[in-house]
């Protein structure tokens, strides 16, 4: 049965970019012809040896690959688990796994003859990885950024700078990612004889979702052969945050057929009591934003809401369509971790493992601290650690304040007499 | 017959060309926007387009999003626009069409919005993040009322896709003279005439071109080579900047001008 899955799992999306009723290509006219061409330069360079080869020789000598996989004893023990392995994303090049995808994009565009490039960006992450590569290829990249993401992250916009890319601020709608998602479509949609726009995540119109998923399934196709090579089985749980989507559908992807489960995390922000959340597949309904029909956080009359997370890579109100169907077919289960789970997240990995995570994969370690009675002592877990903590420590300072001072309640090992009190 | 089918046949009669202004439904209000639709129709215009507003406008520049924007701050709903519009068909039968950006449709439930669509008096929609491979179920449901799915088509468009647009189109064909969003250009593209050559060898329908069209003589050149000129960012710029002007009044001043040089080539 596992087989049979796996075949109609990967067949996913059909020939209109459809994952079920999720997906699709809802843009304006002007952009349809280019994403024809672009599914159909993808689909080649996914055939053609040699674009594989030179794909995996830059994700190899210039974004590290392959990355490993750390056995964290001490927050298993925390967790009460057998094993837990955590998938370090956070070790490559520019600190996130969005490389896997900007590398593959920035080939695919100069496949096309595209020499200017175009990213969004939210908390710069995938902005750097587009600038980074961009400065290797030798290719024009303008960075569209919500002016109030541009305040909140100076480091990375100060990196993108030194990078030579040109960091265009948004002072549209909300400021924020969705803006700069909505002003990149309007560049793409003006000059899309000459450029290319390489979203960061598994959203957009079609084949951009399957596209995305494809450069980043190597996080999940890595991670198996890591396992076999150990000679461990599949694991029973995989688990990673969601925001777009792109970390956890590389490490699900490969693994849908199997027997392994599969939890995506996303951001609660203050509580999904509140408006202030950003967990689009628990709380949104169906809708077409940015391209694609997907679920949507948005009013009674359509209109999108502002998302809220701590973490501005999981700050978004849309979700890919392919995470819309996995959680309709049930092949996933999607929870959330609050701003404050997330934290407690981050002060549990540094503290016990000694690696100091984004806030966006820390909701993954944060929701399994606070859910550990759900997982038995037998169980063997793989997080994909999508990012390092670098970007973020001025606003954890400021979000714990003084009371990163105080002793935190779930350390392991030195106190793991103290685990028991942590809820 | 539907009111934009039989609009044109008598502009085709008349040997006119259709001069169609859109206006962002609610800025500054719904009843200024009641007014102006009674007030372009005396300068002569001839089609209404009525933009419904959406948070993220992808498809607009700076002008409509902005106006857009000022029309949710006032709460500017689809619900309302259509009573809006039901309201206006008391008094006049100038065809109508929505512009509206597929989510808020999507939100509404499509067969509850060709029915209210149509019980309002609202002709067609033109709906532009929804090409015709996408648009099949909506142009379905509003054909079943009686209500035009207007496609859009743009330069890029290879044959294949007019082909696709042409078929689907009800109406007319909505050509995008440029390739880019909505908004006021200094200059229009030396290739409308050629690509609308090539759509009319693929549809008898109307094709009227809209985006980047905002003077007297740009509406005249554009309307020498097509069926009507769509005029959006010119009106609703001049709107914002003189909101307490009469409709009237702003009619004639901004719309009268446009009017005489698109209307006055065919003649």
């Amino acid at each position: 049965m596992p087989n049979k899955n796996k075949k109609a799992w990967s067949r996913l999306p059909d020939s209109r970019g459809y994952f079920g009723p999720y997906g699709g290509r809802y843009v304006p006219e002007t952009l349809m012809a280019a994403l024809e061409e672009l599914e159909k330069a993808a689909r080649a360079a996914r055939r053609d040896k040699n674009f594989r080869k030179t794909l995996d020789g830059y994700l190899r000598n210039f974004a590290g690959r392959p990355t490993p996989l750390t056995d964290a004893r001490r927050l298993a023990k925390l967790l009460g688990v057998r094993r837990l392995l955590l998938k370090r994303e956070d070790l490559l090049h520019t600190g996130a796994h969005k490389i896997n995808n900007t590398l593959g994009q920035a080939l695919l565009a100069m496949r096309m003859g595209k020499q200017r490039i175009i990213a969004e960006t939210g908390a710069g992450q995938h902005g750097v990885a587009t600038a980074t590569v961009c400065a290797l290829f030798g290719l024009e990249c303008d960075v569209y950024m919500g002016q109030e993401d541009i305040e909140r992250q100076a480091l990375n916009v100060f990196r993108m700078r030194l990078l030579g890319a040109r960091v265009i601020p948004v002072k549209a709608g909300s400021r924020t990612l969705k803006d700069a998602v909505n002003e990149a479509i309007r560049d793409w949609v003006t000059h899309v004889e000459n450029t290319h726009y390489i979203i960061g995540s598994v959203i957009g119109p079609h084949p951009y979702p399957a596209m995305v998923r494809d450069f980043q399934s190597v996080i999940g196709k890595e991670t198996a052969a890591q396992m076999k090579r150990a000679g461990l089985s599949d694991p029973d749980y995989l688990v990673a945050c969601v925001g777009g989507g792109s970390n956890s559908i590389g490490l699900f992807y490969p693994y849908l057929g199997s027997k392994s489960r599969m939890i995506g995390v996303e951001a609660a922000g203050e509580g999904l009591h509140t408006a202030r959340h950003a967990a689009t597949l628990s709380l949104g309904k169906t809708g077409v934003l940015h391209g694609s029909k997907s679920e949507v956080l948005q009013d009674g009359d359509g209109q999108i809401r502002l998302a809220h997370s701590i973490s501005a890579g999981l700050d978004y109100p849309g979700v890919g369509p392919e995470h819309a169907y996995l959680k309709k077919t049930g092949r996933v289960s999607y929870v959330a971790a609050t701003d404050k789970e997330a934290l407690l997240g981050v002060k549990a990995l540094s503290e016990n493992e000694g690696i100091i995570p984004a806030l966006e994969p820390a909701h993954a370690i944060g929701y399994l601290l606070k859910h550990r009675s759900l997982f038995k002592k037998s169980d063997s877990l793989v997080v994909c650690l999508s990012g390092r903590g670098d970007k973020d420590v001025e606003q954890i300072s400021k979000m714990t304040g003084t009371k990163s001072e105080a002793r935190n309640p779930c350390l392991a090992g030195r106190q793991a007499k103290q685990g028991s009190k942590f809820k | 017959m539907n009111r934009i089918d039989k609009k044109f046949l008598e502009l085709r009669r008349k040997n006119e060309k259709a001069l169609i202004v859109y206006l962002a439904a609610g800025d500054p209000s719904l009843a200024k926007t009641g007014e102006l639709v009674l007030a372009l129709e005396k300068e002569g215009v001839d089609l209404i387009e009525l933009g419904v507003p959406f948070s993220d406008p992808l498809a607009d520049g700076p002008v409509i999003q902005e106006a857009s924007g000022r029309a949710l701050k006032k709460h500017t709903t689809l619900k309302k626009i259509l009573a809006c519009v039901a309201a206006l068909r008391k008094k006049t039968q100038i065809p109508i069409l929505l512009m509206s950006y597929l989510n808020p449709l999507l939100r509404y439930g499509l067969p509850a919005l060709a029915r209210d669509a149509k019980k309002s008096g609202v002709d067609g929609f033109i709906v532009p993040d929804l090409p015709p491979e996408e648009g099949r179920q909506v142009a379905s449901l509003m054909r079943g009322r009686g209500v035009h799915e207007v496609f859009l088509l743009a330069p890029t468009s290879p044959p294949k896709r007019i082909r696709l647009a042409a078929r689907a189109s009800r109406g007319f064909i909505y050509y995008v003279s440029l390739t880019g969003v909505t908004g006021i250009r200094r200059k229009l593209s030396a290739e409308i005439g050629r690509k609308l050559k090539g759509i009319r060898r693929e549809s008898r329908l109307p094709v009227c071109v809209g985006f980047g069209i905002s003077t007297p003589d740009q509406a005249r050149k554009v309307a020498s080579v097509s069926d009507g000129v769509i005029v959006g960012s010119a009106v609703v710029k001049a709107l914002a900047a003189h909101p307490s002007m009469g409709a009237a009044e702003f009619s004639r001043r901004f719309v009268r001008p446009l009017v005489r040089a698109g209307k006055g080539e065919g003649r």
